[in-house]
This record gives C-alpha cells, structure tokens and sequence, in this order.
C-alpha cells in the first residue's frame, strides 16, 4: 500500500518530465522536417548586448528582437519568414508602432525597429543617452491610403484641406458627420479609424495633413494594429480610415481608396489616386513616405543580426513587392547597402524627424 | 412550458450552430502540416505548432505552480484550520479571487512578475499569472474531494496513533485524490483557454520558433488564433476557424484524460 | 430538506473544540501521539503559507493597481476621472474622463443581460419544474459546456457569424458594435444564470408548491406567483453575478465591440470597453512608467472595484438565500 502510493506520488512528475521530453524531441523532429535546423546552444554575443536580466539567463539560442512599425511589419514578416531556411537564429516581431518599437530600441531591448517615419529628436536623445548608436535603413516607399468602403459612392476624392478640417484636434466632439465635410455629402455620422499614437503612420499623416506632428482629434477607433481598421472600414459604409498601402492592396477588394489632392499644380493637377506609379514620381502628395528600419550599431556586431540585416537589404526589392508596397530605385538599394557595409551612423534626416516631400535619393546621394 | 424548453434548447442549438460552422470553415486548413507548420504571411502555408507547444509549456508550468500550492492550500483549510479566523479570512479571499476578471489577473502578472520581478514577456511569467488565475479553482475543487473522505477514516488513524500529517498523506490525500486530480485538470483546461491574461502579460503574435527556455519569447493558441482572427482577408479566417478547433479538441482531450484518470483512481476504492 | 446542490452546504461534521484567540489558537494541536512534532508544525506552516497565497494574491492586486493609480493621480488629479466625457488620454487634446469606458462596457453588459436572463431564467424553471429527472441529468451539463467554452471561440462568433447576420437585418450596423458582441456575450452567460437560478428554485421547499397545489393553483401560477418570488435572492445572486461576470469579459468584445471610446447608448456604432482599451493599450507593450502605461491600470482599478462590489452584493444575496429559505 505504501508503495503503491510513494508509485503514485511519482506519477505526476514522471508525466511531466514524458511531456518536457516529449517536446524537445518534438523540437528536433521540426528541425528535420525542413522547418528549422537545430540552433547553438551558447551564443555570448547575445549576452552581451541586451541588459542582463533573469529571464535573459533562461534564454536559449540567439534571438533577433525585432519590433516597431505595423507599416513594416509585412516587410519584416516575409524576410523573416525567408530568412528562416537560410540561418538558425531566431526573429520574433513585435507589433508595438514606431514609437513604441524606439522606445525599446532606445532602451536596447530590441536590436532591430521598423518605423514608418524617420527618428525624431527626443528619439535621437533618448538613443544618446542610453549610448545606443543606430544605422537608419530606408527599406521601401510607402503611399498612406486614405480608404472608404465600396458602396461609399459620394467621397472618392478628398482635399488636403478637407482631410485636416476632419483629423484637426479642433475637430473632437466637432465635426461628427459627413456633410460638415463638405456640403452636398450625406448627413450621416462619419465612422473615423486610423493608428494609434505610437505609429509613425499616425505621426506622418498628422505632420502631413494636419500640419504640426501628433495632432489630431482623439475620438476615433486607434489601433497599432492596421489589419483592425482594415476590418472596421470594410465592414462599415460609414467609415473612412487610413494606413500603409500594402494593407489597401491585400485588401483591394473590401476597400476603395480616396483620390487625394493636395492644391498644388506642380507635382501633379487635381486629385491623384495612390499607385506604385504615383508614389515613385513623386505626384501622390503629400502621402508618400520612406519606410525604414532601424539597427543598433552593437547589435549589427552580431553575426546573425548582420546577416539578417544583410538578406533584408538584397532581398527587399522582391520582397516589397510582393508584400504590396513601392520598391525603392535599384541604385538607392545600393546606396543603403554601401550605407549599412560601412556602420555610418545617424539619420539622413539629420535627426529632426520626418519631412514631408523629401525622396530618399536625394538625401543619400548628399551624404 | 414550451417556451421554457426553448429557452433550454436554444443556446444548445446555437453552440452546436457555433461548432458546426467553425468545423466547416476549419476543414479546409485542418492538416498534418497545419499542426507542424510555423505561422507565414501566406495563410495556406501557416501553421500552428509554436503556438501549440507555448500552450503545452505553459500547461505544464502552471500546473507545477498552481496544483502543488492549491492542494496544499486545501489540506490545510480543511485539515488544520477549520473553524480558525485564519481559515475564514483565506475562504473569503478566495470566494473573491474566483470573482475578478482575468484582464485584472493580468495586470498582476503585468506589474510583478513582467516588471517587478523582471521575468519579461516569458513563458514563466504567463505561467505564473495563469497559476495565479486558476488557484481559486484548484483549492475550491480539492476541497470537495478531501471533504468527501468520510470523518471516520481520520477518526480512525487517529485511533491507530497516526499525527494529523501521517492520516493525510496515507489515507485522506489518496483517497482525494481522483477528486484532486479532476478538478486540477479541469483548472488547466481553463487555463488553456484564456486569452485576455497573456495578451497583457505579453505574449507575441509572430513566433516562429518553439520556445526552448522559460525565459523565451513564447505564444500561445488563443493568441494565435486572435492574431489570425484579426486579419480581414477571408483565408486567415479560415486559418483561425482551424486554430479553433485544435484548440477545442486539447481541451476535450485533457477533460477526457481527467475523466479517465478519475475512473482508473475510483476503481482501485470501490 | 437539504438540496443536493453545491449553493447550499449543510455541514456534515460535528463543531471541534474552538481554538483560543491567541497565536497558539490558530495552530491547534495535533491529536494523538505526534511521531515528531517538528515536522508537523513544519508542516503546518508550509501549508499556511500556500493557502496565504491566495491572501498575497489579493493583496498583490490591490497594491499594483493602487500604486499605479496613485502615481498617475500625481499627474492627473483622479477627479478629472469623474468631470470629463472624453476619453483620450493619449492624444494631443488629453481627456480622462472615464464615462465612455463605463458606457462602452455598461452597454454590452446590459445587452448581454437582456438577453440572458429571460432565457436563462426559462432555462432554469424549465430543468427544475418541468423537466423529467432523466432529461435534466443531460440537458444540465450541456448547458454547462457553454460556459467552458473559450471566451476567444465566442469572439470569433460574433465578428464572423453574429455581426454580418445583423447587418443584414438592420442595414446601419457598423462593423464593430456593441450589439453583436452584446447578444454573444449573453449567449456564454446564459448557463451562470439558469445554474444558479436553477439552485435556488430547486431550494424552494417543496411544501410551499405542496400548499400552492392545495388552494386549488395551476402549475404556471404557482411557479410565478409562488415558487419565483421565494428564490428572489438567489436569483438577484445570480444575475448579479453574471453582470459582473459581463463587465470583465475581454475577448469577445475586444474582437466585436471595437476600439473607439464614446460616450453613447447607441448599439450600432463601435464602442469601446474598459477591457477592450487595457488589451489594446498593453499589446503595444508600453513601457513602465508612462502615462499610458498608468492608464490601464487606473482603469484596471475601477474595473476591480466595480466587480468587486457586485461580487461582494451578490454574496449577500446567497447568504439570505441561505440564512432564510423560507422567504
């Protein structure tokens, strides 16, 4: 009876360790299914780097942290997704928006961030301060798609006046319905979505339109995550929202893009829908923006960031593409290459943040 | 009375609307490689298995954490401190406990064990808040078991000169034990459910490696299935529906394994 | 006649002597011989302490909440919490008011209670007048397996299924709205209600059917003029509880209700819930120490109050339940 019973003591710690051993050899068995070969065990290099903390001391093989904007995010997503047959080391993608993805930059929890907006100065100090040096990467062209619902047959082109009448911090609890737009539009409450505060979409579009970086109206549904919107405007006649292109052409059919026109003759008269044409010549104003990504000098010491960041570069002009966004020129490709191969740190920008109307060419070729 | 019966048969009817419809949005993804494959951007090619080892790993963390101190927290509310002031003040934290929303529980595990204890977005730390979640479960439950140990059998070993502890460990705990055992696991088939605690605490969306420590990024099914409920094209819906139905057959399967492990326990009592 | 259900415990033990109130009191003695005594006070303590956890568990709450919310009442004096009607806190034009929030979950709660306490209620006159003992022994269960349903299966329900059916019948229905995440919210609640319920008619002694039948009442009168208004208490405890039940449920509305704070009692327009704004703030993973990261805790505190006290109601209920069966 007794032994039976010390038997039966045994037997949750015997199943447990059957089911630990159970999925380590699950583990392996992925590997040899093509999934993913088996990973080092002791990678100092990144201990190194990141803060020692307890959970880094449970941490197993290399990881490259990756995190920042949603408008990269499709990016990252597929060159991880390809990265894996080609190298052991782990990616994990975090969705926190640009700013929340420098804030960790910043404080060196992430090696890589994605921004839809370039570094802006309380970013640059924050960076100083905690003494991380950070390459600026511009990865691709994006046009921010301002998006309607299909049967919304009364808005299909928009002033950029009228767009900051309707995103303006004046305009909470203001303007609610659609004719208070524009007269002639329907009475009907006007559903509004667009990222949240840490999005550098959020952060472009409200330099862009609104004039001052950050200001917008407050009532409206916000989300890092840019596939909630596309839900919420796809789903609502009333709704018009905005977000990176890639995420209006995975969803074209749901969506109908709002011709935008910015007032001015000389990049293109009247209202100018978004296309990979207009945003390459320039003529999709003024919501046509680099997208970057952003790596620490430290982190690009480290031979898996390196040939992550490597494959990212030569494989991005496929890869965007497909993904749905705007590939820049070949020879800016080259530039940002050259740009990485020799660590220059700093931003293009000059650290003073986003610019509206700038190309990426033209500040590369002056450095 | 009719309307009565309807009013039973109607939710009824609509759960099995519920699975039916998730079932047939799910067969179409449901496959080997569904269940082997890592998450990818193209929604034929996605599959499940970091997210289903992360909820394997965290299963079994929070059943390290949650069983042993639920059962002890148990034995002494009913053992040694019955009646006690200690005992009814623990009783009323836990009729509490049982009552706050997992949203809270994971703010907990947000602020102490995340920040605090600086454990960071972990399979520990999501372990921990879960532990934390189902432990008024777990205590409630193998109350009723050790309850249903008649009084004499203690009477009894206490007759035959055992100590409080030895009439325990030799006669009540086992024969509580398929009682314990059912509930705990129905604990953890709770705990494998829920979403909101890891999404606080921090479990990511893009994971497309097994965890291989407990201090590694980690995610979990109910994550994986929102991450894939979120995306508006039609093929991750899918993707989701199929999520679904893994997840619904590992709860069935550790309900039917609490089950079967009661009858194989009750049988060597009878 | 005690009720073999679990709402009603009649103790079975004979009282053991009380202890002292002194420290020595909370550890009574062993009885018999002790084999060693040190071990057992060991023991002892070793389990004290896992049942404490629960006590650190709840005090591990309220601290982190309260601390949070004071370090945010710092910046923003708490009582903007109460004054304003806009709710955003983290845009240029900063707002606190947390009324969107509450009527964001107020509305789905009460929608989802709409809908499961009449049928919840008929669900439990039914399995405890009506139904045959036989058909009650599996129709109980069934019902129960609705509650263990993942909440995230029950969000998936109401964005894919619930809501487009709706937008069918009423063309003006936004995608997110707090309609559909109402209705599906009752769904999951239904079970709480007529398990509960269903105690607490179950409790109801028979001899007052007994008398009803006696002056000459029908089966329908005496189950709505009698049997009903006898369980009140527990049928209040139970849909309290549901209610409380509702208003920390996360998934199902942050996947159907939206995320756009207003103040309105509009069903058809997208919503958001004190739930649903704690998820969608923490899955940006907010570093400790910003405004926004105190926000969800300052919300997380009036969140936990709020379940708190309808909890704490609830319990009184089903203690006049217990105390008075006869009333």
């Amino acid at each position: 009876m007794m032994l039976r019973s010390r038997a039966r003591a045994r037997l949750p710690a015997l199943l447990g360790w059957a089911l630990l051993s159970l999925l380590t050899c699950k583990k392996h068995a992925a590997g040899t299914l093509g999934a993913e070969p088996s990973a080092p065990l002791d990678t100092p290099s990144s201990l190194t780097d990141a803060p020692a903390s307890l959970a880094d001391r449970f941490r197993g093989a290399a990881v490259i942290a990756v995190d920042g904007s949603s408008t990269v995010f499709p990016i990252s997503e597929a060159v991880a997704e390809e990265f894996r047959s080609t190298s052991a080391a782990r990616v994990t993608i975090g969705v926190s928006g640009t700013g929340g993805g420098f804030k960790k930059f910043c404080s060196a929890e992430v090696a890589i961030s994605g921004a839809s907006r370039p570094i802006k100065p309380s970013e640059v100090l924050a960076c100083e301060r905690a003494g991380i040096e950070y390459i600026e990467l511009p990865v691709a062209y994006d046009g921010i798609s301002v998006v309607v619902h299909p049967a919304n047959d009364w808005a299909a082109h928009m002033t950029v006046a009228e767009l900051r009448a309707l995103w303006r911090p004046q305009a909470q609890a203001n303007v609610q319905r659609w004719n208070q737009v524009r007269s002639g539009w329907p009475d009907a409450e006007i559903h509004l979505f667009g990222p949240g505060v840490d999005s550098g979409t959020y952060d472009y579009f409200t330099l862009a339109v609104v004039g001052t970086e950050h200001a917008s109206r407050g009532d409206f549904t916000s989300s890092e995550d840019d596939n909630v919107l596309v839900q919420g405007v796809s789903r609502d006649r009333l709704a018009l929202g905005f977000f990176g292109y890639a995420y209006y052409g995975e969803n074209a059919a749901q969506l109908r893009t709002v011709a935008i026109d910015d007032e001015r003759d000389d990049n293109g008269k009247g209202p100018i829908s978004v296309s990979p044409e207009t945003v390459t010549n320039g003529s999709y104003n003024p919501l046509s923006r680099p997208i970057f990504v952003y790596v620490s000098l430290a982190a690009a010491a480290r031979p898996e960031v390196e040939a992550f960041i490597q494959f990212y570069l030569r494989e991005a002009a496929r890869l965007v593409g497909e993904v749905g966004y705007i590939a820049l020129p070949e020879q800016v490709y080259d530039l940002v290459w050259r740009r990485f191969a020799r660590r220059a740190v700093g931003s293009i920008f000059g650290g003073s943040g986003s610019r509206v109307g700038v190309t990426v060419e033209s500040l590369l070729g002056a450095e | 009375m009719g309307l009565c019966l309807l009013a039973v048969l109607l939710p009824l009817g609509l759960l099995l609307f519920l699975l039916g419809a998730v079932a047939s949005d799910a067969i179409a993804r449901l496959n080997l490689g569904f269940l082997l494959g890592y998450p990818s951007r193209h929604a034929d090619h996605a599959g499940i298995l970091p997210a289903l080892v992360g909820s394997a790993l965290l299963v079994l963390w929070t059943a390290i954490f949650a069983v042993p101190t639920g059962v002890g927290a148990a034995i002494y509310l009913e053992e040694y401190g019955r009646g006690g002031r200690m005992a009814s003040f623990i009783e009323i934290n836990i009729a509490n406990l049982a009552g706050v929303p997992s949203v809270i529980y994971g703010l907990l595990g947000l602020g102490v064990f995340v920040r605090a204890l600086g454990l960071g977005r972990s399979v520990l730390a999501g372990a921990a808040t879960l532990a934390l979640l189902v432990l008024p479960i777990v205590i409630l439950s193998s109350r009723e078991a050790l309850r249903s140990v008649p009084r004499s059998l203690r009477e009894a070993c206490y007759a035959l000169g055992a100590t409080r502890w030895q009439a325990i460990r030799r006669v009540v705990l086992p024969m509580a034990l398929p009682g314990i055992l059912t509930g705990s696991i129905l604990a953890l088939s709770r705990a494998m459910g829920e979403t909101a605690p890891l999404l606080v605490v921090g479990a990511l969306t893009y994971v497309t490696f097994l965890p291989d420590g407990l201090g590694a990024p980690f995610t979990a099914l109910p994550i994986q299935i929102f991450n894939w409920v979120s995306r508006p094209q039609q093929e991750f819906v899918e993707n989701a529906a199929a999520g679904i139905v893994v997840l619904l057959v590992s709860m069935l399967l550790l309900n039917a394994l609490a089950i079967v492990l009661r009858h194989r326990f009750q049988k060597r009592f009878v | 006649m005690a009720p073999s259900s679990s709402a009603v415990r009649v103790p079975s033990e004979p009282p053991r002597v009380a202890p002292s109130s002194t420290l020595a009191g909370l550890l009574p003695s062993s009885p018999g011989r002790p084999a060693s005594p040190l071990l057992e006070r060991l023991l002892e303590f070793g389990l004290l302490a896992c049942a404490l956890l629960s006590v650190a568990t709840t005090a591990g709450i309220v601290a982190v909440l309260a601390w949070e919310t004071l370090e945010f009442a710092r910046v923003v004096p708490l009582r903007r919490l109460l004054l304003d009607t806009q709710w955003t806190p983290l845009f240029h034009d900063q707002h606190f008011g947390i009324w969107p929030l509450i009527a964001g979950t107020g509305l789905t709660a009460g929608i989802s209670m709409l809908v499961a306490l009449p049928i919840g209620l008929l669900a439990a006159i039914y399995l405890s007048e009506f139904a045959p003992p036989l058909l009650r022994r599996y129709l109980k269960p069934a019902l129960e397996l609705l509650a263990g349903i993942p909440t995230i299966v029950y969000g998936y329900f109401a964005l894919i299924f619930v809501t487009p059916a709706l937008q069918k019948v009423l063309p003006g229905l936004a995608g997110f709205n707090s309609l559909g995440a109402g209705i599906v919210l009752g769904i999951m609640l239904v079970p709480m209600i007529s398990s509960l319920s269903e105690d607490a008619l179950f409790a109801v002694p028979n001899s007052l059917r007994e008398a009803a039948y006696a002056l000459g009442a029908g089966r329908l009168p005496t189950i709505f003029r009698v049997v009903l208004p006898s369980a009140t208490s527990g049928i209040k405890a139970s849909v309290i509880l549901a209610g409380s039940r509702a208003i920390g449920e996360t998934m199902i509305v942050a996947i159907a209700a939206g995320q756009q704070p207003r103040l309105t009692l509009d069903p058809r327009v997208p919503v958001e819930t004190m739930t649903a704004y704690v998820v969608q703030v923490s899955m940006g993973d907010t570093p400790t120490g910003t405004l926004e990261y105190r926000t969800i805790f300052v919300v997380g505190a009036v969140l936990f109050l709020m379940t708190f006290a309808m909890n704490a109601l609830s319990h009184r209920f089903k203690r006049r339940l217990l105390s008075s069966p006869e009333t």
